[in-house]
């Protein structure tokens, strides 16, 4: 490496991260590609749209497709789920960074075991079950599901992030005056926020494109999410498979992901506890 | 302002298999300056986060004025506390980490800057009242977490290891700015360090611990010139004292191709004991350079340390080579730190040279005497 010039190996390291980002970002440019494109040249190769066509937007935004009542649902369910899991996970993980108790590894070892569980086996299950209680075509349907898939992360993360904390913080606050609870709210929440919003986006992610529970607890077009009314879009006849508006369908549904994650990012400042200890 | 005091204090941590702190006794006066003192695990930080309410006491009664605190949570005990990496809150400006405290007891607003203010002009932080704590040095770090304690205008400031973060220097300084800080304010404080030139300079009075017991409680000078046991002999005091275990002949304990005679009550004591062994302790200075040939001690020097205004001889003792009597032989714990080793503090203008021979002469009354079995420190008489 020491014979490379170091304008060289500024360039290698250059070529290497745009590398990385095509390989990412190349199926999304594609979708939103192929969304522009009119539904006669949906399979053509080129690298931009020969006619920029929104013909396909229109389709997926027609009230008859019900999509924007689809993108509503997904809002509900993954914005509850993230709320709620966000929640229980901060309490979890704070006793779990803070709190000596015994079989505590045993606890956070089953508590990322029951993450490990695929899907699909516990759809079936969880189908029968939801039946019983009446819980088709309800939202509870698909938010208790998805956070018991997303809790498990969120509380790892957060530990993790809880424990490098110096407990000394907490320590000062509770001799200026707090009880407990007090000093995690005006302490340590405020200086934990980069790491919520780290596994605020994480669990947020995860229960906006679950497909598997939402698509079998519902049947009802009204109660779908967006990643299951997509998959049911139909074309103008049953032989013709919708490419098109399912591409613009999916760039809609990107969307409010690339916000969030924008907007949150800036709250993600890496160091904020710097300054408190020596 | 009051009184401070620990009546048996116990802490056990479980699956240890001695107290951290073990049925320790205090009484601090109103307005005292206490220092704890030990090696690291000596049990000092734990005495006094349980005095902070930080830690759970197992047996025993802590005391803040006349009010029992032993199972008070922290916000209830009226303290202030400075921690060893002060702990300040990294997302709130310098000011309101200082007012913090008075903001949660609801203290009014102006109220709360007139006291920051005043805090912060006697610690010369005026000018940083706006920053943060990561943009402070080392050193304004450590006086925000000082302003912190100070604004409560509490009735106790307890101090962990202030200083040890600082270097040596900006050390040496704070030190005395601390000591005369308190003094002014004159609200009594417990200090934790494990230096023990922090604590002889600081200290009205010095708690030395050892293993979760307390050695010995008292001013710098006693804990200097009568220190109880063989352990605060060799804490006490930079070089340490020279510790040499010897067998009882004759009334008296070979020492340095010389003798040492034993007062009566030395005797005594080793004799009720059972034993015929004893430590002989002298600290540097207790030693002067006589002309070679006239009676006294040989010590062959293999190096020496010149600091400017003193200097310091290391060496052994003629005849420590023959074994037995060098402290790290027998009951090697008690004199543990010295080694077979022994310190003179020399003329730093013609100190000796490395290798060369000389002749020392002990002062009578620069000798102690211990018991080698207990340590604890024999009559002198």
């Amino acid at each position: 490496m020491n014979t490379l010039s170091p304008k060289l190996r500024k360039g290698l390291l250059y070529a290497g991260v745009a590398a990385v980002v095509a390989y990412c970002l190349a199926p999304f440019y594609w979708m939103l590609v192929s969304s522009l494109r009119r539904t006669s040249d949906i399979f053509a190769n080129s690298p931009f749209p020969t006619r920029l066509s929104f013909e396909n937007y229109l389709a997926v935004l027609d009230p008859s497709e019900s999509f924007t009542r689809a993108l509503l649902n997904s809002v509900v369910v993954a914005g509850i789920t993230t709320a709620v899991a966000l929640v229980l996970a901060t309490f979890t993980a704070y006793a779990m960074a803070r709190l000596e108790f015994r079989f505590k590894r045993l606890v956070l070892t089953l508590i990322i075991a029951t993450s490990m569980f695929p899907v699909v086996s516990i759809v079936v299950p969880l189908l029968k079950m939801f039946v019983d209680f009446g819980w088709i075509n309800s939202y509870q349907a698909m938010i208790v599901p998805s956070m018991s898939f997303t809790l498990p992360l969120a509380v790892w993360n957060l530990t993790a992030f809880f424990r490098q904390m110096p407990q000394e913080l907490e320590h000062a606050a509770m001799v200026d005056g707090c009880t407990r609870g007090q000093a995690f709210r005006r302490i340590i929440v405020p200086l934990a926020a980069p790491g919520m919003f780290t596994t605020a986006i994480i669990t947020f992610i995860a229960a906006w494109n679950e497909f598997l529970i939402a698509l079998s607890m519902t049947n009802k077009p009204e109660m779908q999410t967006a990643p299951v009314a997509i998959s049911k879009f139909s074309g103008a006849s049953q032989f013709e498979t919708p490419f098109g508006s399912q591409m613009a369908a999916g760039v809609l549904v990107t969307i409010p992901l690339v916000i969030m994650v924008l907007v949150f990012q800036r709250r993600i400042v890496a160091g904020l506890t710097a300054g408190a200890a020596k | 302002m009051t009184t401070v005091s620990f009546e048996k204090v116990t802490r056990r941590y479980p699956g240890a298999d001695r107290p951290a702190v073990d049925a320790l006794h205090l009484d601090i006066a109103d307005g005292e300056f206490l220092v704890l003192v030990g090696p690291s695990g000596c049990g000092k930080s734990t005495s006094l986060r349980m005095l902070a309410g930080l830690e759970d006491v197992d047996d025993g009664v802590i005391r803040i004025g006349d009010r029992d605190v032993t199972h008070l949570p922290p916000k209830d005990r009226d303290i202030a506390m400075v921690f060893q990496n002060y702990a300040l809150y990294p997302h709130m400006s310098v000011a309101d980490n200082m007012g913090f405290a008075l903001k949660v007891a609801g203290t009014p607003k102006d109220e709360i800057r007139r006291r920051v203010q005043e805090a912060a002009r006697i610690l010369d932080l005026e000018a940083y009242l706006g920053r943060r704590p990561k943009a402070l040095s080392g050193g304004q770090r450590q006086r925000v977490a000082m302003g912190r304690a100070i604004v409560r205008e509490p009735q106790v400031f307890l101090m962990d290891e202030p200083l040890s973060n600082l270097d040596a220097k900006l050390r040496t300084q704070t030190r005395t700015q601390i000591a005369a800080l308190q003094r002014r304010l004159g609200v009594t404080t417990v200090y934790v360090t494990h230096d023990q030139i922090e604590a002889m300079t600081m200290g009205d009075r010095v708690a030395v611990l050892k293993d979760g017991v307390l050695q010995q409680c008292a001013a710098p000078r006693v804990l200097y010139d009568e220190p109880a046991n063989v352990f605060v002999a060799s804490f006490i005091g930079s070089p340490a004292m020279n510790l040499q275990e010897a067998r009882i002949a004759d009334d008296g304990v070979p020492l340095g191709g010389g003798r040492v005679p034993l007062p009566r009550g030395v005797l005594a004591a080793v004799a009720a004991e059972g034993g015929d062994r004893v430590v002989v302790g002298f600290r540097p200075e207790a030693l002067d350079t006589v002309a070679p040939g006239e009676p006294g001690l040989g010590m062959a020097v293999s190096m020496v340390e010149e600091l400017g205004s003193e200097a310091y001889a290391y060496g052994t003792l003629q005849g420590d080579h023959d074994g037995g009597t060098g402290a790290g032989s027998g009951t090697g714990s008690l004199a543990a730190g010295t080694g077979a080793g022994v310190v003179a503090r020399v003329d730093p203008r013609t100190p000796p040279r490395k290798g060369e021979r000389i002749t020392l002469r002990l002062r009578p009354d620069g000798t102690y005497f211990f018991s080698a079995t207990t340590g604890e420190r024999l009559p002198n008489e």
